[in-house]
């Protein structure tokens, strides 16, 4: 944030500060370790707070749960701003000194009273306001978000809505209070700091502004660089739909079956004149590929690259199998495609490509393979090799004067989700991940889970009984999108109107294709997390015992 | 420069002075009597003794004869206080450590415990002297307070009993459970919180169980493993470990141990991959790493086999 896509803080400070904020984030079941570090702060006095609009394993663990209306974020976090400020627990000196854009906030948040929070968000007033109350006052306090807080039309929004707590408040930049997204893959971060974002080269420099850094790469690499930003994936997606992108080289992503609204990305898949997917196991994308590239597991069967985490510490990884056929490692695979198309960069070692790096991304500088053996990881900005990696983000905002650009707070007008709730969709479908699972089930799929129960539609027992339905009993569930088959389980965590499924279990039941591609313009991300959809029983004939596989099979 | 972000500076530990078998060392306030034992390179035999973990006191084999002190006291959870006079090798200590590892060995399966056999070298134990040991009984899970049986002293009383396979990640073998608690508290509050075993029964009844003795699949348990890590006995141990000792291919000297990071979420967990002829076949984390003390989920510890050669279909 500020200039640089990182969680502030590191793990151990969630076992020293004194409040705990998981906002759109089950951490207990998606970042289990990382909640260790919670419960030890929790366990050491620590207050904690957990925003869902369920009931999840990470609430049963808070002082106080928020259940919050699916995609009312920036609603919620607006009044918890306007009850700060109005009851005179902003950080009035770190706002002065810190900040800009104060007012022009000030005055954007001032329609969200309690009441109105109350009537928009579903939490009760009284709720709202021990929570401002609560994490102004702390000492000292880390606010964490997921996928809750990103995969919503609003996405870059939400995140910026939480951005200004932390200002208003002063609760970032210190040993103890951070503002943190925790991150979903092992290296989402790590492809950040890399620059697979489409308007950054590696290390956050810009690709379209930064003059100076676009000619060190330049130089670098000997080549004249597009000075202009690229696509992100629901863009490129678009352009596949406007017949503007024909060729697809997809590396390690099942787009056919994790994209939102599967059934109209898998047409654009199939509408594609060539389709290249390289991955470690044979995805429903490989399925559908002209060539398919066999993979190395990077974390695995090749000695040497990194990955880069929530905490933004470097990490390498090593090699401990022998890769099986023909696959080959991913860099061997992209040298030897760029020297067949004409640039023969030689083969370089993973830990040359590295050190090439760390020439030309300043946070990087400090972080020698030797030294990230030696320290078991570095946390970026690491700028020298005398430099031990930074534990937290942001001190500089509460140096004397401050150095560098000032924090920016940023105006956040709440949209509501795309896919209105009605008559025919009354309720409110999201949808997030189960412990022992992962995304779309590739990988978690593949060894033997005593936790695994396969897909369910999950509904509150009062829905389940309005509707006429049993737990096991199979129903239809449609949205503005498509319909599908599954079996109905009850869940008391979930509030009456709200129903979670996964997306583990594509290949039974493609729970994408009821999803919405309505996408932030901002950072691309799908609202997986807002569907409208209804929930229809079955009379004998539609029944299929099993859960009906939507989509096309491949070609 | 700017100042580094770095933790809040704690103020240097005062050092503490005691004598150990007659030689004085100074350790930081806090440290336990083991810690100073190590630091003067004294061997003190452990089992119930976790380096990620809050010292239980269950075994007793780390005991030491403190001057002033009425009773032998436990090396590993007793701190540092200044001017102690320590004797860790005295024929009290020998006799007590003795005893208790004679009594272990012979009541419970110490087969892959490799520590085990040294301690009954060094001490002088002789398990053998109780008698054949009891055979495994089916009803341990189910004894109650006051019901218990006096052995009949033609046989050594044992806690063996059939192991149990309920679910295809790990194995409990309660045969060779010396009651240490590790488990108990890496599944509760010192780590996982999710509190799916305890101890149940009395005595010498006393054994590890789910509640009401379920299997494991209608238990609390998460599957992750995190009594496997801290286990020191293999009473607890993967599946693929205890199918490998079954058909007697399990071979540590065949295997390597390499430090990678787990491929799932962005915590970016330390895996140590165990890998026999090309497979996994146990992972763990290193203990002294600040992001996992050793701990996983089910995704990290069990989540590997898309990598094993086995059921990968080659591309």
């Amino acid at each position: 944030m500020f200039g640089a896509g990182g969680g502030t803080s590191s793990y151990k400070e969630a076992e020293e500060t004194d409040l705990l904020i998981l906002w759109g984030s089950n951490a207990r079941e998606t970042h289990p370790i990382f909640f260790h570090h919670v419960l030890k702060g929790v366990h050491r006095g620590a207050r904690l707070y957990v925003i869902d609009p369920r009931r999840t394993g990470s609430a049963q663990w808070a002082d106080t749960w928020l259940g919050l209306d699916v995609g009312t974020d920036i609603a919620l976090a607006n009044t918890i701003a306007r009850e700060i400020i109005h009851a005179g627990l902003a950080n009035e000196t770190f706002v002065d000194r810190a900040t800009t854009g104060f007012a022009e906030y000030r005055e954007s948040v001032e329609p969200w009273t309690l009441e109105h929070g109350e009537r928009i968000t579903g939490v009760p007033a009284e709720t709202i306001r021990e929570l401002a109350h609560t994490y102004a006052r702390a000492d000292r306090a880390i606010l964490c978000w997921t996928l809750g807080i990103t995969e919503h039309v609003t996405a870059a929004d939400n995140v910026l809505a939480l951005i200004n707590l932390g200002l208003l408040t002063g609760h970032v930049g210190r040993y103890g209070s951070g503002l943190n997204p925790l991150r979903g893959q092992n290296n989402v971060q790590g492809g950040g700091d890399m620059g697979a974002i489409p308007d950054k080269l590696p290390g956050f420099q810009d690709v379209e502004n930064d003059h100076a850094a676009r000619a060190r790469f330049e130089a670098a690499w000997g080549v004249k660089l597009p000075p202009r930003r690229g696509w992100h994936l629901s863009q490129m997606f678009e352009a596949m739909e406007r017949g503007e992108l024909r060729t697809l080289y997809v590396f390690g992503e099942n787009p056919a079956q994790s994209e939102a609204d599967s059934k109209k990305a898998l047409e654009a898949l199939e509408g594609l004149d060539f389709l290249i997917a390289q991955d470690i196991l044979m995805t429903r994308t490989c399925a559908m590929a002209d060539v398919v590239l066999p993979g190395t597991a990077s974390w695995c069967e090749v000695e040497g690259g990194t990955v880069t985490n929530s905490e933004r510490r470097v990490q390498r990884m090593r090699k401990a199998l022998d890769p099986p056929g023909q696959a080959r490692d991913d860099h061997w695979i992209i040298v030897e495609l760029a020297r067949r198309l004409g640039h023969d960069w030689g083969h370089p070692t993973l830990e040359q490509a590295w050190d090439e790096l760390r020439s030309l991304s300043p946070m990087h500088r400090g972080m020698s393979y030797e030294r990230l053996e030696e320290l078991g990881g570095i946390q970026w900005p690491c700028p020298s090799e005398d430099h031990p990696g930074s534990l937290y983000l942001h001190g500089r905002l509460w140096s004397e004067p401050v150095e560098g650009r000032r924090a920016p707070f940023s105006v956040t007008p709440w949209v509501a989700p795309i896919d209105e709730l009605n008559d025919e969709f009354p309720i409110r479908l999201t949808t997030g991940r189960r412990l022992d699972s992962y995304n779309t089930g590739v990988q978690t799929n593949l060894y033997s889970s005593p936790l695994r129960r396969g897909e369910t539609l999950d509904l509150h027992p009062e829905d389940a009984a309005n509707l006429g339905v049993e737990p096991g009993e199979t129903v239809k569930v449609s949205s503005r999108r498509g319909s599908i088959q599954a079996p109905v389980r009850l869940d008391c965590n979930l509030r009456p109107g709200l129903a979670f499924m996964t997306f583990h279990f594509p290949d039974e039941i493609d729970v994408n294709v009821l999803t919405i591609d309505a996408t932030d313009p901002k950072s691309g991300t799908a609202e997986y997390k807002a569907t409208a959809v209804q929930v229809e029983k079955l009379n004998g004939d539609e029944r299929q015992t099993a859960g009906v596989a939507s989509g096309r099979a491949g070609k | 420069m700017t100042e580094l972000p770095m933790a809040p500076v704690k103020p240097p530990a005062r050092l503490i002075s005691v004598t150990i078998d007659g030689q004085q060392v100074e350790v930081p306030e806090g440290s336990t009597i083991l810690d100073a034992c190590n630091q003067l390179g004294i061997d003190t035999p452990t089992l119930c003794y976790g380096d990620t973990l809050a010292p239980a006191n269950a075994c007793r084999i780390c005991v030491v004869e403190l001057e002033g002190a009425r009773t032998l006291i436990p090396a590993c959870a007793r701190k540092v206080e200044p001017d102690m006079v320590i004797h860790t090798d005295s024929e009290r200590v020998r006799h007590s450590r003795k005893m208790v590892i004679e009594f272990l060995a012979s009541s419970v399966d110490l087969s892959i415990t490799p520590v085990a056999q040294d301690y009954l070298r060094r001490y002088d134990g002789r398990p053998e002297r109780y008698g054949p040991p009891a055979p495994a009984d089916p009803e341990r899970d189910h004894k109650r307070t006051g019901h218990h049986e006096p052995p009949d002293g033609q046989t050594a009383a044992t806690v063996h009993s059939p192991a149990k396979l309920d679910n295809d990640l790990y194995v409990r073998d309660y045969s060779k459970c010396i009651l240490c608690y590790k488990c108990v508290d890496a599944c509760g509050e010192q780590y996982q919180n999710t509190f799916a075993i305890t101890v149940a029964g009395r005595g010498f009844d006393a054994r590890i169980s789910t509640e009401y003795a379920n299997p494991l699949p209608e238990s609390a348990c998460v599957y992750c493993g995190n009594c496997i890590a801290v286990c020191p006995t293999g009473a607890l141990m993967f599946r693929s470990e205890h199918d490998l000792r079954d058909a007697a291919a399990w071979d540590e000297s065949r295997q390597t141990q390499t430090d990678t990071i787990c491929p799932y979420c962005g915590v970016g967990c330390n895996l140590t991959l165990h890998v026999q002829d090309n497979q996994i076949v146990k992972v763990t984390s290193p203990d002294d790493h600040d992001i996992t003390r050793g701990n996983l989920c089910i995704k990290g510890r069990f989540g590997f086999q898309h990598v094993n050669p086995q059921p990968r279909a080659p591309l």
